[in-house]
């Protein structure tokens, strides 16, 4: 598909007007932006600038006080997670939440038995859902391969966060939310886990939205990029120019 | 040879119970059977405490709840086989009744609300006399017969719960390896990932509970002509409690650790009689003992026992592969 076909469609994820406050304080200040299809947006801003809290409001963990958001045209807000998982809605957490006592074969098909069948289907079926072809292709996709069968708890922090990865790609969702995937990752394989995912965006033409303090892992990951200061947005626009925009250094300099 | 092991000791573990009761006396079978009844109610209670990760105390009152209808049934001329299944349909779906309001709170909550249930069930048989008994319950149920295969005596009775022991936890096999045994331990690791990833949590902790329930009643079913006598008293809380201990006491989330506590709870006061006296305090003891060094329960000391004598490759994912990932 080339660009301008892509512009056509909807955007896959639309937010309108988003306001969140904490009792006086104002932690999303009506934020509005469209999350182009395939297109990897990266959401930074000083700590305490609101990303998280902006993040919850999208993916239903908190209630937002105003606005909406909708995903490939469908409004979402009020949706439970499971539901908006259903709807093609992969996310990954900001502290590691992958399932320790299971393999991490086990950790990938529970990603995406839920889109397999009925629920009845899911009791009288195989033991795998007929998954464990995809999910070890998967588990190769992210270089875990050799790891298939260990329990997912027993692996090192920069692998447990290359899995969590992984889980959020089982179930073929067409927009991933990334809490801080750089966070505690060491820097040989932060290069690893970003080559992954330009690679898995570029074959599968996956949206993703990335929440992340590493300055120099997003830069390098996202094609663009919206910076919050304050609850509001305050900048936006491809690598280049966030990086010259002295609201941008004004804000993280605390200007 | 691993590949054996499993089917070897469930083969094993069959002839065991099938010589256990060969040449003992009328009461040690009785003893067994109540075992075997309780492992079912318990393995039942596993799913939702132990896989599913929610805290009942009614499990007691699902066996009441079966225990009285087979028992109306049988006293009116229905087979057990028809009562049996009605027993479980009956408790699974009080189980989504009971559990759909409750299972919106969690943890203690859920503990006290069940507890409450437990309670309710209890009065209702005792004050409902017109159709339970009230404090006399009911008597002269009898055993079931399979054509030439009759249950009245002892030894064969033992045989037939062995069956449906069997046949219980094949069952319950079938479940806990199919993908909602995987969904229900992700749940129960994590389950804001777990309803992150699809897994509908509240329906899935629901149908356990409701599963669950169905395995109270199974046990209350056998438990009418094991008896042929019940009574509100044979399923008041304190039964929930000590099925609670079964599971807690063998290991919650292990497959076989019900059936484990169950022995312990049922079996050991047995074995410490001779004691007289002191039994309880024994009892109790141990049970703390237990509590306080394994709380994984008995499976989980075998666990660490095994990995002590035959200490298992622990992965350092980090150092094997280097730098690469």
């Amino acid at each position: 598909m080339n660009a301008p076909a892509m512009n056509a469609l909807p955007p896959v994820l639309t937010v309108r007007n988003l306001s969140k406050s904490f009792g006086a304080i104002r932690a999303v200040r009506d934020v509005s932006f469209d999350v182009r299809r395939g297109e990897i947006l990266g959401l930074i801003g000083p700590n305490g600038s609101g990303k998280s809290t902006l993040f919850n409001c999208i993916l239903g963990q908190l209630a937002p006080d105003g606005g909406a958001v909708a995903v490939n045209g469908r409004p979402i807000s009020g949706s439970r997670a499971s539901t908006l998982n259903k709807l093609g809605v992969g996310r990954t957490f900001q502290q590691l939440s992958v399932f320790p006592d299971m393999t991490v074969l086990d950790n990938i098909i529970v990603a995406g038995q839920e889109h397999h069948g009925s629920m009845l289907s899911r009791l009288f079926g195989p033991p795998d859902a007929g998954l464990t072809e995809e999910a070890e292709r998967l588990i190769e996709f992210f270089r875990l391969g050799h790891l298939a069968h260990e329990k997912a708890g027993s692996l090192s922090y920069g692998q447990q966060k290359l899995l969590d990865a992984a889980m959020a790609f089982m179930a073929g969702p067409g927009l991933v939310l990334l809490d801080e995937p750089a966070g505690g990752v060491n820097l040989t394989m932060l290069g690893s886990l970003k080559e992954r995912l330009l690679t898995y965006n570029a074959e599968h033409g996956t949206t993703f939205v990335v929440i992340e303090h590493n300055m120099e892992f997003v830069m390098s990951l996202c094609s663009r990029i919206i910076v919050l200061a304050e609850g509001a947005i305050i900048a936006e626009g491809s690598p280049e120019e966030i990086r010259a925009d002295q609201r941008v250094i004004d804000a993280y300099l605390g200007g | 040879m691993r590949r054996y092991r499993t089917p070897l000791l469930l083969a094993l573990g069959l002839a065991a119970l099938i010589v256990a009761p060969i040449g003992q006396g009328n009461y040690i079978v009785y003893t067994l059977c109540s075992w075997l009844i309780f492992s079912i109610a318990a393995t039942g209670l596993n799913l939702t405490l132990g896989y599913a990760g929610q805290i009942s105390l009614a499990q007691a009152s699902f066996m009441a709840i079966g225990a009285y209808i087979t028992a109306l049934m049988t006293l009116n001329g229905v087979h057990w086989l028809l009562a049996m299944p009605c027993s479980m349909l009956a408790c699974f779906a009080v189980g989504l009744a009971l559990g759909f309001p409750a299972l919106r709170v969690q943890g203690h909550f859920l503990a006290f609300v069940t507890l409450a249930f437990n309670t309710l069930v209890f009065l209702v048989l005792r004050n409902e006399d017109w159709l339970t008994g009230g404090v006399y319950g009911l008597v002269g149920m009898e055993r079931p017969g399979f054509g030439l295969f009759d249950t009245s005596k002892q030894l064969h009775f033992y045989y037939f719960t062995v069956a449906v022991f069997a046949v219980a936890l094949a069952g319950m096999w079938w479940i806990v390896r199919s993908p909602w045994g995987r969904a229900f331990k992700a749940l129960r690791e994590n389950p804001i990932r777990a309803e992150s990833l699809g897994v509908d949590t509240r329906r899935l902790t629901l149908l356990a509970f409701a599963i669950g329930s169905a395995y109270g009643g199974l046990a209350g079913a056998l438990v009418a002509p094991l008896v042929q006598f019940i009574e509100p008293g044979s399923f008041a809380l304190v039964h929930s409690l000590r099925l609670l201990l079964m599971v807690v006491v063998g290991g919650a989330g292990f497959f076989f650790g019900p059936v484990l506590g169950a022995a312990v709870v049922i079996l050991l006061p047995e074995v410490l009689r001779f004691t007289e006296g002191y039994y309880l305090i024994l009892y109790a003891g141990s049970v703390i003992v237990l509590m306080v060094f394994c709380p994984t329960g008995l499976i989980g000391v075998y666990g660490r026992l095994r990995q002590r004598l035959f200490p298992q490759r622990v992965v350092r994912g980090d150092m094997a592969t280097g730098p690469q990932l």
